[in-house]
């Protein structure tokens, strides 16, 4: 077990580095430079040449790659917005928090929504609770988003005026924008979920726990949901990339001060440092939280443990 | 003399079977109501976008006439007017040529190149399988979005770039979903029997393992078709996909959106197209699904 653990952590490390290095290829090939975009098109092209040497910009592409690098693993320097002249770490940070406290409530919400009415379907299967969630969870899969929460914007700001309809000042600022990127997780939790459950409610030793004379909720509750919820685990996982998606739009549609916003504004400042900064951070969080979804996974699966250590003793 | 029969009768066995087969998916296509009223909505959307030269001109969508900003649905305008004066209907229609061709053309591209690097990691395996699956292992750690961010920043928004941003963001699927089928259908035994036979990589690849994984990819190419007109009305809602003043539904909602309160309407019939499309898209997508692969019917 330990060996599988730091073996996916050194394979981090590469990918990680990987990450940052196509975000940075694709950065390189916009026209412009750092030295005209803070000095302005009025400098003289000594001074913005003198500027971008002592930045580092003349130099080649991997010297750059690797320079950026050893600032942010020895300095938590990620360099100085061109559009603000600040730290781009000191701006980015509080933002930062913002999104991830949106995606894991997120995260929470659309758990504790879609998993037990998935559960609940797939145990009823073919009755009014399996039908009507299942209508209504298809429908949600095909509206996106921020029509969603336009819609929410509508009903609960202008037309009821109960909730805020900008900002994040406090937590009732927050329940729209977590409702409306949660719903469509939510939906595809429950979907997910049913379809997997289902699944392991026609495996063989279901029907041997059946055969044995257990009590059908046994059956269901210690057989067949055990074994449901492992992909299930995974999907959690897999639905902060959705989340983080969901929060770029949502930031950007109920004016939260979150890192999506921030990029999707600095992009038609060319802020670069900032945007390649943002996509760093928000990559390097969803690539950990893969990792510790798939030790959770390993932890909590038998047979992948028992691979492990087989091979491990070897 | 007799070869020749033989292989005339083949043919004709063929011809039936794959007749017989093309009957059985659509007896249980229509089989679900769902499948069949997406079919039929599909068939209008489709219709309204093709034809919709015939149906409002053009000039209609882009002509701004001050006269009648926010001007509510009427007789002459059934969707009413927006910020501009510009006729909603004709952008709505025209909005989806956009819309809806930019959605197509990237599920093919990113199709294409997901499944041929899916089909040569599977296929060939070693070390080009490695060199494949880790850097796409890179790829998808990625959020989808942040890699359309970056391109867009880098290229400027344009109908290229959002083609080149949406393949991106969804080819990863298919580089997977191939890459397991040719490995599960390599082991099987006609595929060992047709080897043994003599046939070359081309003859499997071609004959045996695409044709057994083409309902898959199917099914798969659907159900990606409404998540990029879902994603791609996203990237334009944030600015980010077709450049103004062309109708795209996801710019028509974020130009919506300042005017809520004066003109809710503006919002709803580019939201409601969005919704209509994808529902309609994921229902043929589902029947779809048990159709060709009753396996996976649950």
């Amino acid at each position: 077990m330990y060996i599988y653990i730091v073996k996916r952590l050194l394979f981090l490390i590469p990918t990680i580095l990987g990450i940052i290095l196509i975000i940075f290829a694709v950065m390189n090939v916009t026209p412009g430079d750092p030295g005209r975009a803070i000095l302005g098109v009025s400098a003289r092209q000594d001074e913005v040449d003198a500027l971008n040497h002592q930045l580092g910009y003349d130099l080649p592409f991997l010297q750059k790659y690797v320079n950026y690098i050893k600032n942010i693993v020895t300095k938590g320097d990620f360099g100085i917005s061109y559009f603000t002249k600040q730290s781009v770490f000191d701006e980015i940070w509080p933002r930062f928090v913002l999104t991830i406290k949106l995606a894991l409530c997120g995260i929470l919400l659309s758990t504790l929504i879609g998993v037990p009415m998935g559960i609940y379907a797939a145990v009823k299967q073919y009755s009014l609770y399996d039908t009507i969630p299942s209508l209504i969870a298809f429908f949600i899969a095909s509206i996106p988003g921020f029509v969603l929460g336009m819609v929410l914007l509508y009903v609960f700001s202008l037309k009821l005026n109960i909730l805020p309809s900008y900002g994040a000042k406090t937590i009732r600022h927050l329940i729209m924008p977590v409702f409306a990127i949660s719903i469509s997780a939510a939906a595809q939790n429950m979907r997910f979920t049913k379809s997997s459950m289902l699944e392991s409610v026609r495996q063989d030793y279901v029907r041997t726990a059946r055969a044995k004379g257990l009590p059908e909720s046994t059956v269901i509750w210690k057989h067949a949901l055990k074994n449901a919820l492992l992909p299930v685990v995974t999907q959690i996982g897999l639905n902060l990339g959705l989340l983080i998606c969901g929060a770029v739009v949502i930031e950007k549609l109920f004016s939260l001060p979150g890192i999506g916003g921030l990029i999707v504004d600095r992009i038609s400042f060319k802020d670069e440092p900032v945007i390649i900064a943002g996509t760093i951070l928000i990559a390097v969080c969803f690539t950990i939280v893969m990792l510790i979804v798939d030790l959770v996974y390993a932890y909590i699966d038998p047979r992948i443990r028992a691979k492990y250590s087989r091979t491990s003793t070897k | 003399m007799n070869d020749q029969m033989v292989i005339a009768e083949d043919d004709a066995v063929e011809e039936f079977r794959r007749e017989n087969q093309t009957k059985e998916i659509w007896r249980r296509f229509k089989k679900s109501k769902g499948s069949l009223v997406g079919l039929f909505l599909l068939v209008i959307i489709l219709l309204l976008v093709i034809f919709a030269n015939f149906i409002t001109s053009y000039d209609l969508a882009i002509k701004q006439d001050p006269s009648k900003i926010l001007e509510a649905p009427s007789m002459e305008h059934p969707f009413g007017c927006d910020n501009y004066g510009r006729d909603v209907l004709a952008r709505t229609i025209h909005g989806g040529r956009i819309s809806l061709g930019i959605a197509v053309l990237a599920t093919l591209c990113s199709c294409v190149v997901g499944s041929l690097l899916g089909a040569v990691a599977g296929y060939f395996g070693g070390v080009i399988d490695s060199v494949i699956m880790r850097t796409l292992d890179i790829f998808m750690s990625v959020p989808d979005i942040l890699f359309t961010m970056a391109i867009v920043v880098a290229f400027g928004s344009s109908f290229t770039v959002l083609l080149l941003a949406l393949t991106v963001a969804f080819f990863t699927n298919y580089v997977r979903l191939v890459r397991s089928q040719v490995l599960n259908l390599s082991e099987q035994d006609y595929i060992e029997a047709s080897r043994a036979g003599g046939a070359g990589n081309a003859r499997i690849i071609f004959s045996h393992i695409l044709p057994n994984s083409i309902g898959v990819i199917i099914v798969n190419v659907t159900l990606n078709v409404a998540k990029i007109i879902i994603y791609e009305s996203t990237l334009s809602f944030l600015g980010l996909g077709m450049p103004p003043p062309q109708p795209d539904w996801g710019l028509m909602l974020s130009e919506a959106r300042e005017f809520m309160r004066k003109a809710p309407f503006l919002m709803f019939f580019p939201g409601t197209a969005i919704v209509l499309c994808a529902v309609a898209v994921n229902f043929i997508g589902d029947g779809l699904r048990d159709a060709l692969d009753p396996h996976l019917k649950s």
